[in-house]
């Protein structure tokens, strides 16, 4: 099983993704350079976190046009937005919507709950799990026009919504628990994160690879990367 | 050539940064202030000579990278 972790100046979690990915999952992971124009015959592509470009112009407005985009696209298997990958493949166009500065504007660096909603090779056997996740964001509001929420829901590519513990949704944006926002970013529709049409393609602004290890205070993001070893090793 | 561009969020967009920008405003003391949206101004040198050349790739080089139409408007100005 071959994953590969792309990587742009300023990405900060390819790290994570890489060790998630090779050390916790076993794969055979490997980085990308942004100058690279070939993936290299991956099963599957992580788009890590962090702030590519520094955030220039909009967050992952200039990684869209970097040598390996291309290759992205071209990509027919898996892929996996996280954070500042799931901006990404929104600018990119392999995902709806956009990511707008948080609501309350400040930098969200916490544990969430979220509540799986939608099946697919990241997220199989998943449908109704609360997965304990963290988030670091400020740019991390989901944002997308009546239209393609309607499409989302309909076609049921909502993947992840932000939910309380026991797994209820918030009643606005501004419902509590413990004290912050259940919602921690004023996501419309509490979505924090969704699949392509196909849903080959997953985008989320929680870190399931920042929580593959007990240690780190959640394994609960593990539970993603099984999911798509079993998916590329039934195929 | 000189041209400006102006991104700005779309109207149903929320503008937390505007919003508190407004209430900085009205903290000072402007309690006149009911409303202020943030956007963007980027200033790009052009060699081409052709005012409606210049126009024509302004629009592109907009809806290309500049704005994100799911949740920007833009409009620049040339000369």
């Amino acid at each position: 099983m071959r994953i590969a972790v792309l990587q742009f100046p300023g990405s900060n979690a390819d790290w994570d993704a890489l060790h998630a990915a090779r050390d916790v999952l076993g794969a055979d992971a490997y980085y990308v350079f942004h100058k690279d124009t070939d993936l290299r015959h991956p099963d599957a592509v992580l788009v890590p976190g962090g702030f590519s470009y520094g955030d220039y112009l909009r967050p992952g407005a200039i990684a869209g046009y970097s040598p390996i985009a291309a290759a992205l696209r071209a990509f027919d298997g898996p892929i996996l937005g996280i954070c500042n990958g799931f901006q990404i493949l929104t600018e990119l166009g392999l995902l709806p919507g956009a990511l707008a500065r948080n609501a309350h504007l400040r930098f969200e660096c916490r544990f969430v709950h979220v509540r799986t909603e939608a099946e697919g090779p990241f997220t199989r056997g998943m449908r109704g799990r609360v997965l304990r996740v963290p988030i670091a964001h400020a740019d991390g509001r989901y944002h997308c026009d009546d239209e393609t929420l309607r499409r989302l829901e309909a076609e049921g590519r909502v993947a992840f919504r932000y939910c309380a513990r026991d797994g209820h949704l918030p009643a606005d944006t501004a419902d509590t628990e413990d004290g912050l926002p259940i919602n921690p970013n004023g996501s419309r529709a509490h979505i924090a994160g969704i699949y392509d049409a196909r849903f080959r393609i997953l985008g989320m602004m929680p870190h399931p690879e920042r929580a593959c290890e007990t240690i780190l205070g959640s394994d609960d993001g593990l539970s993603l990367f099984a999911s798509l070893r079993r998916h590329l090793e039934a195929q | 050539m000189k041209a400006t561009v102006y991104v700005t969020l779309k109207e149903e967009v929320l503008d937390p940064q505007g919003d508190a920008v407004r209430r900085a405003l009205r903290a000072l003391g402007f309690e006149d202030v009911e409303g202020v949206r943030v956007g963007k101004l980027i200033e790009i040198e052009l060699s081409a000579e052709d005012t409606a050349q210049a126009r024509d790739e302004l629009s592109q080089m907009c809806a290309k990278l500049l704005a994100n139409p799911v949740i920007e408007d833009f409009r620049f100005e040339v000369g």
